[in-house]
């Protein structure tokens, strides 16, 4: 793993161009680029059905959900930390919403109540982030461990409360959130653009963002730099946390119903989109476009796979496999240049 | 927050957070005992360890690996793979018996957990990647191969209950059966690898310090195989008496409980991020999740709120326990001292 100084993810370079140009030379963007290309060139020649509009139609309107709650993973990685709490607080975000627009009549429910619900959920995840986030900062304990047992927590929280079932019977404008395009491009999808923009804004141009990586390069080094530490790591898990809001918000329009562990299989790829998006898994080292374009490759995967007729259990055999392969490969690529430097 | 805690060969040493765990699980006793009948029964606590049985072998196996600085979640569903591959061993041999059964399970979990020595040690890929792959790996294969189908014709040995202790007291049996005799034995061993030998000294040293371990002479290498594959041979072994215990074998019985399994083993003071971890800790803390469910059911609570009480309570010691309260009280006499992680 090549670390270099700190300040190395935030750099002010001028244009676009040439940030792009200098990213893609470390083989970073060019690299995951270079894959994504790969892997669809190898669906097409696999199935005629792989290079339509009605795949990347639905890859376009898959990505979001996964996407977001990576979003959501990527900032506490960042710090040093990781919140498995993701997905369980989405879900209590959209039990909010659904309650919200439930109380405001339901199927007949108004754009306004929409957008309170909306609210409500996001600042419902923010305050589940923020909750992980004194606890880590407060006491030290690991975030591992207190993400798992908020984890628990909201689990079971929102299995009391809905008694495992689900909530459905929404106005027709939510479903039209879910699914509907705008610009000739899926609503869902512009969702997630503006996110990611947000993310890259948030870590390379913010003052936040630089003891994000300061944090989760070398805590102890920032605090001793004089910057505070606990309300960084506040912040961290707040952001995570709102950001999981608004995937519960995304994940009720495009389902059109709220259940307890809906996306539960996101936690684990979340992760992996991130280490695939060479984010450093104990913090410090790793950028929000590349994690987005590692997303991307990993929807195409999933779509292409599905194309082909491969059983899902098969496909997730094979996601593991995957990340081995990518993290072998990635060893003997480090090793080759290594030898010849 | 480097706390050097090596085991002290000779004095019975406990350190803070078991005493903390003592002093909660004493305190939840006491309540439990004082509100309902059945709590303090030889039956219910008998029920209890039976039932805990298989938690505490992983809790063992897992310890290892939390001490030698790494981290494990596939060991749960690696022990499903064993309990089918041992199903279709042993058939194959005619139907063996108990020796064989623990040689053929260990046999295969070993292999699983080398597996994952492999990927961490030869290709530096670090441990949770690797285990969210093989996780994902193990998962999806087994249901792919197995289709969903359960084993419900056993070998006779492997589904007879084998009671060890038996008291009749006045409201029924109260009976120790052979996974807690395995449990100890698990326990026993477990403790004699990490306290009583050189191996076990040096999975500390490396935990603790991986690059000062390397130059000291330690096997790194080796360690890796010795850490994954016990908690590789204990899972397989949990996975024999989950079997025996549920009787039968069911693709996705074991799945989910890698998560609690973690929660409760690093509740009981196993740091993640190696060096640190006692036997005590792993079992206290298992007892302790063991013990807020077995308490909800005795006193009636709504089964749906099982999840949501026992991730408030691991969120409370967390927030409560030894370390947690001196960082606490430290932060409010002189504010930005203590640091995090």
């Amino acid at each position: 793993m090549s670390r270099t100084s700190v300040t190395d993810p935030a750099p002010r370079a001028a244009s676009l161009g040439s940030r792009l140009a200098a990213l893609g030379s470390t083989g970073e963007v060019g690299g995951l680029l270079l894959f994504l290309a790969l892997v669809v060139l190898g669906f097409s020649l696999a199935t005629d059905r792989f290079l339509t509009v009605p795949t990347f139609a639905s890859i376009a309107f898959q990505l979001p959900e996964l996407g977001l709650l990576t979003l959501a993973m990527l900032i506490p990685i960042l710090s040093g930390g990781l919140n498995l709490a993701i997905t369980f607080t989405a879900n209590i975000s959209g039990l909010v919403l659904a309650w919200v627009l439930q109380a405001n009549g339901g199927a007949e429910a108004g754009m306004a109540a929409f957008l309170m619900g909306a609210l409500a959920a996001v600042a419902v995840g923010a305050l589940v982030g923020w909750v992980m986030g004194a606890i880590i900062a407060y006491t030290g304990a690991h975030p591992i461990l207190v993400s798992l047992s908020m984890m628990i927590f909201l689990r079971g929280l929102g299995e009391f409360l809905t008694r495992g079932g689900d909530i459905s019977g929404f106005p027709e404008f939510v479903r039209e959130i879910g699914h509907g395009w705008f610009l000739g491009i899926p609503v869902p999808l512009w969702l997630l653009i503006g996110c990611v923009a947000l993310w890259h804004l948030l870590l390379s141009r913010t003052r936040l963002g630089l003891t994000i990586y300061m944090a989760g390069s070398n805590i102890e080094a920032t605090r001793h730099s004089g910057i505070d530490t606990r309300r960084t790591l506040m912040l961290v898990y707040t952001l995570s946390g709102v950001m999981c809001g608004i995937a519960g918000v995304l994940m009720l329009a495009r389902f059109n119903s709220v259940r307890v562990g809906h996306g539960e299989a996101y936690l684990l790829i979340t992760v992996l989109a991130c280490f695939l998006g060479r984010v450093d898994p104990f913090g410090g080292f790793g950028r929000a476009l590349p994690v987005a374009l590692a997303l991307l490759i990993l929807q195409v995967i999933a779509s292409g796979l599905n194309l082909l007729g491969a059983n899902q259990h098969l496909a997730t055999a094979l996601w593991g496999v995957f990340l081995i392969l990518v993290m072998v490969i990635r060893y003997l690529w480090a090793g080759r240049s290594a030898r010849r430097t | 927050m480097r706390n050097l805690s090596l085991p002290r060969i000779g004095t019975p040493h406990i350190g803070t957070t078991e005493r903390w765990l003592m002093a909660v699980i004493a305190a939840m006793c006491l309540f439990l005992a004082l509100t309902t009948d059945s709590f303090f029964t030889l039956v219910n606590l008998f029920d209890l360890l039976n039932i805990s049985a298989v938690n505490v072998i992983f809790a063992a196996g897992l310890l290892v690996v939390l001490i030698a600085g790494g981290i494990d979640i596939s060991f749960a569903v690696a022990a499903s793979v064993v309990q089918y591959l041992t199903a279709i061993t042993v058939e194959q041999f005619g139907g063996g018996n108990w020796a064989v059964g623990f040689l053929v399970a260990s046999f295969y979990g070993f292999a699983l957990g080398a597996l994952n020595a492999t990927l961490i040690w030869r290709f530096r890929i670090i441990s949770i990647v690797v285990t969210i792959a093989t996780f994902n790996l193990f998962f999806g294969a087994l249901m792919f191969f197995t289709q969903g189908v359960s084993i419900y014709d056993l070998p006779d040995w492997w589904l007879d209950r084998i009671i060890l202790v038996e008291f009749d007291t006045a409201i029924g049996f109260a009976e120790l059966t052979l996974p807690v005799a395995v449990m100890i034995v698990v326990v026993a061993a477990t403790w004699f690898l990490i306290r009583r030998t050189t191996p076990g000294r040096q999975l500390y040293a490396m935990g603790d310090n991986p690059e000062g371990a390397k130059r000291v002479g330690i096997n790194i290498a080796g360690m890796h195989y010795l850490a994954y594959g016990w908690l590789g041979v204990t899972a397989g072994i949990a996975g024999l008496m989950q079997a025996h215990y549920a009787q039968e074998v069911v693709p996705n019985a074991l799945y989910g409980r890698e998560l609690d399994v973690l929660a409760a083993v690093v509740l009981g003071g196993a740091r993640l991020g190696g060096g640190r971890g006692t036997l005590l800790g792993a079992v206290l803390g298992v007892a302790l999740v063991a013990i807020t469910q077995n308490g909800l059911n005795l006193l009636g609570v709504s089964p749906y709120a099982f999840k949501m009480i026992v991730g408030a309570v691991i969120l409370a010691a967390i927030t409560l326990s030894g370390s947690g309260m001196t960082a606490l009280l430290g932060s409010f006499r002189t504010r930005p001292e203590r640091a995090v992680p």
